[in-house]
C-alpha cells in the first residue's frame, strides 16, 4: 500500500518537472499564437486607416510644395518571442536557413513602430527622413537568464505643405 | 512621446528646420542616460515573455528614458544659444545586464 502511493507520488513529481516546460510551452504557443494573428489584424486595419500621411525615407517628399513647418516625431515598441518559440528559434541555430518566429516577430514590430509614428503625427501631411532602429535589450537566448526582447524605434521629421 | 518641441527648442531629423532658414550653427550637442529596470517590472515581463508579444512595461521604460536623454541634449542647446536642433540620431545599447545606455544627438543651431 505505502509502495504504491510513493509511486504514486513519484509520477506526479516526474510529471510536474517534465511536463511543466512542455504545459508553458504549449501555452505559451496557442496564446502567442492567437496574441500575434489579432496583432497582425489590427495592424492591417490602422494600416489602411492611417495609408493618407505617406511617409517618405528621402529627406524631401515627392511633390512641389513648399513645406510650411516640421517637427520630430519618434515611436518604440519592445516585443518578445514566446517561449514554444523561443525553443524553436534556438533549434533553427543547429541547422541554420530562415528564422521565421523572428521574422514575423520583427515585422509587426517595425509595422506597429511606424503605425505610432503616423498616429502621433495624425494632423500632418506627411512624414519625412524616416529611420528605423532595432537593438537588443539584454540577451534574448533562451539557455541564459533574463528577458529577451527587441526594441523597435521609429524616427522622422513629421511636415505640414504651406 | 511629445518630443518635436521642449523648452522653445526645436527639433528636426533633417539637416534644415523647414520654413525656416538655420542662420548659426553651434556644433554637436549629445544626451545619454543608462537605464535599468526594476524587479517588479521584470516579474511582469517574465509573464508576458511566455506568450511573448509587446512587453508595455519596457517600451514605457525606454520611452521615458529616452525622452530625458532629449531633455539633457536639448539642455546643452540652450546653454549654447539655440534655438533648434537638426538632424537628431537615437541609439540604443545594452551595455550590461538589465541596464540599456540610450543615446541621442545632434547640431545646435539658431534658425529664423
Amino acid at each position: 500500500m505505502e509502495d504504491s502511493t510513493s509511486g504514486l507520488f513519484g509520477i506526479i513529481f516526474t510529471l510536474l518537472i517534465y511536463g511543466l516546460p512542455i504545459l508553458l510551452a504549449v501555452c505559451g504557443f496557442l496564446v502567442g499564437t492567437f496574441l500575434e494573428r489579432r496583432h497582425f489584424e489590427s495592424i492591417r486595419l490602422r494600416e489602411r486607416e492611417f495609408a493618407r500621411i505617406p511617409i517618405f525615407p528621402t529627406r524631401g517628399t515627392d511633390t512641389d510644395k513648399s513645406v510650411q513647418d516640421g517637427v520630430l516625431v519618434v515611436a518604440s515598441i519592445v516585443v518578445s518571442l514566446d517561449y514554444f518559440k523561443r525553443i524553436l528559434a534556438s533549434f533553427r541555430n543547429i541547422f541554420g536557413g530562415n528564422v521565421r518566429s523572428y521574422e514575423s516577430l520583427l515585422d509587426r514590430a517595425k509595422r506597429e513602430a511606424i503605425l505610432r509614428l503616423k498616429e502621433q503625427a495624425a494632423d500632418c501631411d506627411a512624414i519625412i527622413n524616416l529611420r528605423l532602429e532595432t537593438s537588443t535589450l539584454a540577451n534574448t537566448q533562451s539557455k541564459k537568464k533574463g528577458i529577451g526582447g527587441v526594441e523597435v524605434i521609429a524616427y522622422g521629421t513629421a511636415i505640414h505643405y504651406r | 512621446m511629445s518630443l518635436s518641441q521642449i523648452d522653445d527648442v526645436l527639433l528636426t531629423n533633417v539637416e534644415q528646420v523647414p520654413g525656416k532658414t538655420i542662420v548659426e550653427h553651434y556644433g554637436l550637442v549629445t544626451g545619454n542616460t543608462v537605464r535599468a529596470k526594476h524587479v517588479g517590472r521584470d516579474i511582469a515581463a517574465s509573464f508576458k515573455n511566455l506568450v511573448g508579444g509587446e512587453l508595455k512595461g519596457y517600451t514605457e521604460l525606454l520611452t521615458d528614458a529616452r525622452e530625458q536623454a532629449v531633455k539633457r541634449m536639448v539642455e546643452q542647446a540652450k546653454a549654447m544659444g539655440a534655438n533648434a536642433v537638426v538632424n537628431v540620431r537615437f541609439s540604443t545599447s545594452a551595455v550590461a545586464q538589465g541596464a540599456a545606455e540610450l543615446y541621442v544627438y545632434g547640431t545646435a543651431v539658431r534658425a529664423e
